[in-house]
């Protein structure tokens, strides 16, 4: 179990580098997938496999499934990864690496010393994630449920069309508005790059 | 309730899925050419049995092109993922007593996750194809695939609620004495549609309609390549119809007869219906497919698990 648990680790911290330090935004998102998929691994291996099967649902099937829709339909060039590529400079490496070299001290420090008292790995039933969430934590779950009701009508009333616009859905679809093909991160009209055989 | 060799389980039900989705391919087009009122295949072999068989050579035979413009390794990863996550599905599925590769206490969920990876391998293969036909397939299986996920898992939770649990032996045992599709029979015809809608089955088959998108997803797929996406589209309907069976028939109980047999019975049935449908019915419009899903069936699997819940709460508890 143990050598699962460091597998599946290393796993996770592996895909997470891979996801910061790739310039093809539909790569990093892949590399993240394999990350959220590896942690609820992880979540199985502590005991709680209601979460593990929420992670994969939720995280890697469905959130990461729109991150990857939004980046198909912008139709990033090489521009985009050349953008990309320059973004991430060495400079600015530093202030997370500072960051973490605390936490690795910390982990350090911890190993270090005669083990704390290590908590049993408890096994965690579906239902008692449920009775726990309708019980103790009602109010959270009400909260949560309120903001993400927000954030519904937010979307309806940004996506919203008036029934006139929909008659004439191009009127600001015009040549005008539309950015210059080659100016934008976007390709803009190119299947592919010209000179791609 | 685990067999004794778990090793033999496993690779008599991937033998098992993979031989019946090659001979599902068969008896679809002998079913659809019945229907239709011509013969299908039925030269290669005993009423043409050894068809698939010869497809499948053909296929190994066919060149293996990667466009260059592609992208190379998310193009090649793309149809294993849809093998991989189908496959992965029938870990959970109980076919008879004893005759079950793992009894995981999530089974319901493990299925709906593994459901939703599926997503992914259509939506990289029309990204890293680079095409415009590939990509719009793409895109309409992002967001057909994502829509119908949504009440396929809720449309499940009223028999869960019903089983009091997410076992899917324990469901089985849960019919002992009515079959849910009788108290759940909304939430059957819902997960029957979302079943549809996941597979990719004709009715919405929009991410590839071929009259209009080429072949959708997979227009840049050749050899064996292509046949994976084609061999995972057949074992995909023979887990919804697996599902099915064990969610809402019964699985494997029924009389006289043992019980690998009635489940093989029951699942057969549905795979005809299946087969059934992609003959009768036209293919809907994408708006039409999507305000479908959101603005009715999304409502409906609310309103069965609100009822459902209400009813065992007042009655059985």
């Amino acid at each position: 179990m143990y050598l699962l648990f460091y597998i599946s680790g290393a796993v996770a911290i592996l895909a997470t580098v891979m996801t910061i330090t790739r310039l093809n935004a539909v790569h990093a998102l892949l590399y993240f997938v394999v990350s959220l998929l590896s942690i609820a691994v992880i979540f199985y291996i502590l005991g709680a496999p209601f979460i593990a099967a929420l992670e994969v649902i939720i995280y890697a099937g469905a959130i990461m499934v729109l991150f990857i829709f939004v980046v198909m339909m912008l139709n990033l060039g090489e521009r985009a990864v050349e953008m990309e590529g320059k973004w991430l400079s060495p400079g600015m490496w530093i202030g997370p690496e500072i960051l973490a070299a605390i936490l690795i001290a910390e982990v350090v420090y911890l190993l270090s010393r005669p083990p704390v008292e290590v908590h049993a790995i408890q096994y965690v039933e579906p239902r008692e994630v449920g009775l726990a969430l309708f019980g103790p934590y009602l109010i959270g779950v009400e909260l949560a449920s309120m903001l993400l009701l927000g954030a519904l009508v937010g979307a309806y009333h940004l996506g919203y069309r008036k029934p006139e616009a929909l008659e004439n859905p191009d009127a600001d679809n015009t040549d005008a508005t539309r950015a210059a093909a080659g100016g934008d991160l976007v390709r803009a009209g190119h299947d592919r790059p010209a000179g791609a055989a | 309730m685990i067999s004794p060799y778990p090793a033999v389980t496993l690779i008599a039900v991937l033998f098992g899925a993979l031989t019946i989705a090659g001979g599902l391919v068969w008896a679809e087009r002998r079913l659809l050419a019945l229907w239709q009122d011509r013969y299908g295949p039925n030269r290669v072999g005993p009423f043409g049995l050894m068809q698939t068989l010869a497809d499948m050579i053909k296929l190994f035979f066919k060149e293996d092109w990667v466009p260059p413009f592609a992208d190379k390794w998310v193009f090649i990863m793309a149809p294993a993922i849809v093998m991989f996550t189908v496959l992965m599905s029938f870990v959970v599925v109980p076919f008879a007593p004893g005759i079950i590769i793992s009894d995981l206490n999530i089974a319901v969920l493990f299925f709906l996750g593994m459901s939703s990876l599926g997503v992914y391998s259509i939506v990289l293969a029309g990204w890293a194809s680079d095409n415009k036909y590939a990509l719009l397939g793409g895109m309409r299986a992002a967001a057909q695939m994502l829509s119908y996920e949504v009440f396929m898992g809720l449309s499940l939770m009223g028999t869960v609620l019903l089983a009091g649990s997410f076992d899917l032996v324990d469901i089985v045992n849960a019919q002992r004495h009515m079959w849910f599709v009788v108290p759940q029979f909304l939430g059957f015809v819902l997960f029957m549609i979302a079943g549809i809608a996941e597979t990719r089955r004709l009715p919405f088959d929009l991410p590839e309609s071929e009259s209009e998108l080429v072949a959708g997803f997979h227009s840049e797929y050749s050899g064996m390549k292509f046949g994976m996406f084609f061999v995972g589209e057949y074992i995909g309907i023979l887990l919804v119809s697996s599902m099915i069976t064990v969610l809402f028939f019964g699985g494997w109980r029924g009389p006289v007869l043992p019980p690998i047999v009635w489940y093989f019975i029951k699942t057969c049935f549905f795979l005809g219906f299946f087969i059934l449908l992609r003959a009768a019915l036209p293919r809907p419009r994408f708006d039409q497919l999507m305000a479908w899903g959101w603005k009715l069936m999304l409502p409906l699997s609310l309103a069965n698990l609100l009822v459902t819940g209400a009813v065992k709460l007042a009655f059985f508890h």
